[in-house]
Parts: structure tokens; C-alpha cells; sequence
């Protein structure tokens, strides 16, 4: 990025615009603002306002019991729901001690590596939207929508999915939702080929690389600095990922490879996102093989045997009169939380989301926090943007992946 | 070698002797009390030795305690050494009538927006933040929402009369 050249003293021209880019502007694909402090086209200065759709979830959360937690958590970063929801769970299986079976843990990750999957697709076409180029977004919407389709299978819903209970799903994945992921899965009608083609399109592009290259940087040093996790971090040449730190729901039985970038700049920040799309890739590959292996009634596992904190089926409620009661004490909120203090986080979409959560031994959670990605490192921004061009800014928004219902919780 | 708990602790107690307590371990994580005026202290020398290297901010933030006077407030620290993969987590108290707690934006611009989110929600006046100004509410908000003597409506309540909502 070149120096700033300054106007010569008393050049009547020597004045700034001052800029309103958001809070509602089509470019910055979600409510916040940034006010710019504009020479000509050069940007002297910028200040992020965010808080617009601040919904108080954390104070929500103190009068919730822990299964009515998970719908707040979908509103976070909205492009990849079952990721905050698999987090929240998991949480709270760490807190309560559950045990959680192997085929469920496997059936988790299918769901959030096709999570992943549909965030950085967002991610990266509008990436290439916002450079001029719309194909790539609409070529890969018909695969996002097979992935909601799927969603849609496992829990009923697409968008907010609440995929998912305390301890395994809600029930078992229908042949259906095998079928569609086998469907996805397909190397020439799917996914996979329709990425060959959008990587095509994107990576070798001249112009795409012009805009993108050097491009809002970001040294290793700064960006951990300022909190950076996830693939914005990785881009700048840190190789921390929370699957592989702090394996959870059995990520360490799984081959794969955490792509590196080296400038942190939008087009490493691209790469790394496509990169990882293979690698979910290839991990929902991994996952579905070993579900496969699961035989006879092991292969009937969709949760784990923890009666007082999975809700028990309906067809066992009408039925059995100890599946009536821990159902009334669940949906009334009136199981207690052992007490303690308990950190867990996950790779989400945009880096560690972690959670932290407190019990006095309540019904409800005495003091939970979010730990956002997008709300930490969403404050190198102003840094990032600082003496480059206004369009360069606009890159810089979407290759970081702001959600605003994550910065704001 | 791999860094232990018991290694962190033995550090710290080294280079502060009778200043840390409260140690902890639940769920794996180390945990530890720090007076208030040490945070900045403790946190630099966590960042700095050459063993312990802890210098990622994970995350920030405040917790409400009513009941504890004198150290209503506690804000929490979580710290993560990337080097060794090993997390603690460390905490100050202070008084909720006078919660003055230095700022870790020197050490950490990841501090900025955490330490104003706090503020924002606790008041926790953070001594030395560049620009400690609300971040979520608005602006005009005069008091601190997540403290404890804020409770939320009581869900079943009748006496609301809400033609819209039909409650």
C-alpha cells in the first residue's frame, strides 16, 4: 500500500469528506457503521460503531435453562448456526460430565464441517461480489441450499437451526439426509466440482488478484495482537486451530491439514478459505466412512444416555412414566446445574468461539460469556483499512467475514 | 517439556510471593486470584518469561457478585500460551463503588473493544484505556445492565396489559 500523499499547506482543496459507510449500506453486509475520513478516495481515518442489533443474550441467558440457551446461540454468526449450537453443547456436556458416544460425535462433525462449509462459501463469493464478480455467488448458492437441505433433514430447520441437544441429537440422521449428503459429497455433479470451478473462476484471476492482493494486511505478530483467530489468523501465518489445540468432539481421529497464508492480505485470506472447504471436505468424507462402520444397533446411537439432561422421546413420554417425569423437569427447567466454572470453545466460522460459563448450582447459568471472534477482531479494522482506497475497504469488510449478529451478540 | 500447571504455579508463586491465591484447577484450567493492583503486573510477566509465554488474550470479561462486599465485581482473564497450547485463566476483585482496574490495552489491542464491552455492561472503569466509552448500548445509557440488581421481568407475570402481543 502506497504513502498517503498529503495536499500541499493552504491548498483549498486540502479538506476531508467525512463518510457514513453503514449502518445500513449495501457493502457492508450487515448492520454496523464506519465513519471514514475521506481524501479523495484515500482513507485518513476510520471509527467502527457496532452495537445495532445488540440483543442482551448474555443477560437472556441468566434466566434460561441450558436447553433454551441453544436458539440464542443460532442468532450469533447466522451463517453457520450448528457450529454455535455444537459449542454450546458441547459446554455444557463438559460441565454436566456427559459422556458422548463415537457415531454421535462422527454425525457432529458431518454437521459442522458442512457448517464451515457453507459459511466460507458466503464468505468467499461475496468476497468475489464485492470485486466485481457475481457468478460465483449465485454458482454456489445451489449448494448451500443443498446443505440447509440436509440441516432441514437432521433437525427441521434451516437458517436458526437449534440443531442438536445436550448430549446428541434430536433424533437419528434419516436415510434421507444420507442421501443428500451423499448427494453433496459427489466429485462430478458435486460440491466438490462446482469448487474446482469456483477456484477457477476466483484464484488465478488477474483481476480478482489485483484487487485483492496487499490488500487490508495483516502481520502474524498484529493479528495475534489483536485477538485474531480462525482463518483470518491462519492467512497471516499462525497455524492455530482449535480442532487440532484442543481437540473436541473427536476431531483428533481425523486427517487433515490447517492451510497457512503468509501476508494475511484478502487474497491469502480467500486462499485459506477455500483450502479449508477441501479439508471439511475430506473430514466429512472421513466422518461419514466411519459412521458407516457403526453396525446393527450401535448404528441406532444418536445421543448419549444421560436421562436427566437429554430430552427423552415423545413416543417413551406417553409411555413411561420416568421419561414423563425427567421431560416435565427439562422442559420446566427444573434440573439444577452442578456448580462451577467451565471455558470450552470451538472453531467456528470465523475463529475460537468460546464459552464460558459459570453455575452456582442453579437452574440457570449464574454468568455466561461469549467469547466472539468477529467482535475481537473486528477492532484491527480501523488499522487495516488506514491510508488505502475506499474500495479496498470494502474488500477488507467481506474477505474478514464481519456478522454483525456475532459482533453484537 | 511440556509446561504443567504445577510448573505455571510454581513461577508465579516464585516471582509473587503471597500475592496470588485462590488456585484452582476446575475442569483443567488453571485458576488464580490476583489483587487488583497487580493485574497489569502479573499479566506482563506472563507475556514476558521466556517459560510461561503467555501472550494471547483469549478473552476478557466481568463477573457480579452481590453478595462478596468489598469485591463485588471480579473481571476475568483468559490467557492462552500458543507455544505450549496451555490456558489460565486469572482474576481481580474490586469494589463495585470504586471499580478502578488497570487497562491491558498496552499489552494487548484485543483489550480495546473487551475492556469497553465490559465497561459497557459492569463499569468497570478501566485506568488507562485510550477511549473507554460505551460499545454495545447506547450512549445515553446510565447505568450498567449485566449487574445483578437488574433482574429480568418475571416471564409469567399477568398484570401486563399488551393488546399487541396479547399478553
Amino acid at each position: 500500500m502506497s504513502e498517503h500523499i498529503l495536499l500541499p499547506e493552504g491548498s483549498i482543496e486540502k479538506q476531508t469528506t467525512t463518510l457514513n459507510l453503514g449502518p445500513t449500506h449495501p457493502a457492508t453486509h450487515g448492520v454496523f457503521q464506519n465513519i471514514l475520513e475521506l481524501d479523495g478516495e484515500r482513507i485518513l481515518k476510520s471509527t467502527s460503531t457496532v452495537g445495532y442489533i445488540h440483543r442482551a443474550f448474555e443477560k437472556i441467558a441468566e434466566r434460561r435453562p441450558l436447553y433454551q440457551i441453544t436458539p440464542l446461540t443460532d442468532r450469533m454468526n447466522y451463517c453457520s448456526s450448528p457450529l454455535n449450537n455444537m459449542g454450546w453443547h458441547l459446554t455444557c456436556e463438559k460441565l454436566l460430565g456427559v459422556k458422548i458416544p463415537k457415531r454421535v460425535d462422527y454425525l457432529r462433525v458431518i454437521i459442522m464441517e458442512l457448517a464451515r462449509i457453507s459459511d466460507h462459501l458466503i464468505c468467499n463469493s461475496i468476497v468475489g461480489v464485492d470485486t466485481g464478480a457475481y457468478t460465483g455467488f449465485l454458482y454456489v448458492m445451489q449448494f448451500r441450499e443443498l446443505i440447509y437441505e440436509i440441516y432441514e433433514e437432521v433437525c427441521g430447520s434451516r437458517l436458526t437451526t437449534t440443531i442438536g441437544r445436550i448430549g446428541g441429537f434430536e433424533r437419528n440422521f434419516t436415510p434421507v439426509a444420507f442421501e443428500k449428503l451423499e448427494k453433496f459429497l459427489d466429485k462430478k455433479t458435486g460440491y466438490p466440482a462446482q469448487l474446482k470451478e469456483f477456484e477457477n473462476m476466483f484464484t488465478r484471476n488477474r483481476i480478482f488478484m489485483d484487487r485483492t492482493i496487499g490488500c487490508g494486511p495483516i502481520g502474524a505478530g498484529r493479528a495475534l495482537n489483536y485477538g485474531f483467530t480462525g482463518p483470518n489468523l491462519r492467512a497471516a501465518g499462525v497455524d492455530y486451530d482449535v480442532r487440532v489445540h484442543t481437540p473436541y468432539s473427536s476431531y483428533e481421529d481425523f486427517d487433515f491439514i490447517i492451510p497457512v497464508g503468509t501476508t494475511g492480505d484478502c487474497y491469502d485470506r480467500f486462499l485459506v478459505r477455500n483450502e479449508e472447504m477441501w479439508q471439511s471436505l475430506s473430514i466429512i468424507e472421513q466422518a461419514y466412512q466411519k459412521v458407516q462402520q457403526f453396525k446393527g444397533a450401535e448404528a441406532e446411537v444418536f445421543h448419549a444416555d444421560s436421562p436427566a439432561y437429554y430430552l427423552p422421546e415423545k413416543k417413551d413420554v406417553y409411555t413411561k412414566m420416568e421419561a414423563l417425569i425427567y421431560h416435565f423437569k427439562i422442559v420446566m427447567g427444573e434440573t439444577d446445574i452442578p456448580a462451577g466454572e467451565v471455558y470450552s470453545s470451538v472453531e467456528a466460522g470465523n475463529g475460537e468461539l468460546g464459552f464460558y460459563l459459570i453455575s452456582d448450582g442453579g437452574r440457570t447459568p449464574y454468568r455466561l460469556h461469549f467469547r466472539r471472534p468477529c467482535f475481537i477482531y473486528y477492532q484491527a479494522f480501523e488499522e487495516l483499512v488506514k491510508g488505502g482506497m475506499l474500495s479496498d475497504a470494502i474488500i477488507t469488510m467481506s474477505s474478514l467475514n464481519l456478522i454483525a449478529g456475532e459482533m453484537d451478540a | 517439556m511440556a509446561l504443567t500447571n504445577e510448573t505455571i504455579k510454581l513461577r508465579l508463586t516464585e516471582k509473587f510471593p503471597d500475592v496470588l491465591t485462590n488456585w484452582q484447577e476446575p475442569y483443567g484450567m488453571l485458576t488464580f486470584t490476583a489483587p487488583k493492583d497487580f493485574n497489569l503486573k502479573v499479566l506482563q510477566f506472563l507475556y514476558d518469561d521466556t517459560e510461561l509465554r503467555f501472550r494471547f488474550l483469549t478473552d476478557l470479561q466481568a463477573v457480579h457478585y452481590p453478595d462478596r462486599t468489598g469485591e463485588e465485581l471480579a473481571v476475568v482473564y483468559h490467557l492462552h500460551n500458543l507455544f505450549d497450547n496451555v490456558r489460565i485463566r486469572f482474576k481481580v476483585f474490586t469494589d463495585i463503588t470504586k471499580p478502578d482496574v488497570f487497562s491491558a490495552t498496552a499489552l494487548y489491542q484485543s483489550a480495546n473493544w473487551m475492556e469497553r464491552e465490559t465497561y459497557d455492561f459492569y463499569g468497570v472503569n478501566f485506568l488507562g484505556h485510550p477511549n473507554l466509552i460505551r460499545i454495545l448500548n447506547v450512549d445515553e445509557m446510565d447505568y450498567f445492565p449485566m449487574r445483578k440488581e437488574f433482574p429480568l421481568e418475571e416471564q409469567t407475570r399477568v398484570d401486563k396489559d399488551d393488546e399487541m402481543f396479547g399478553r
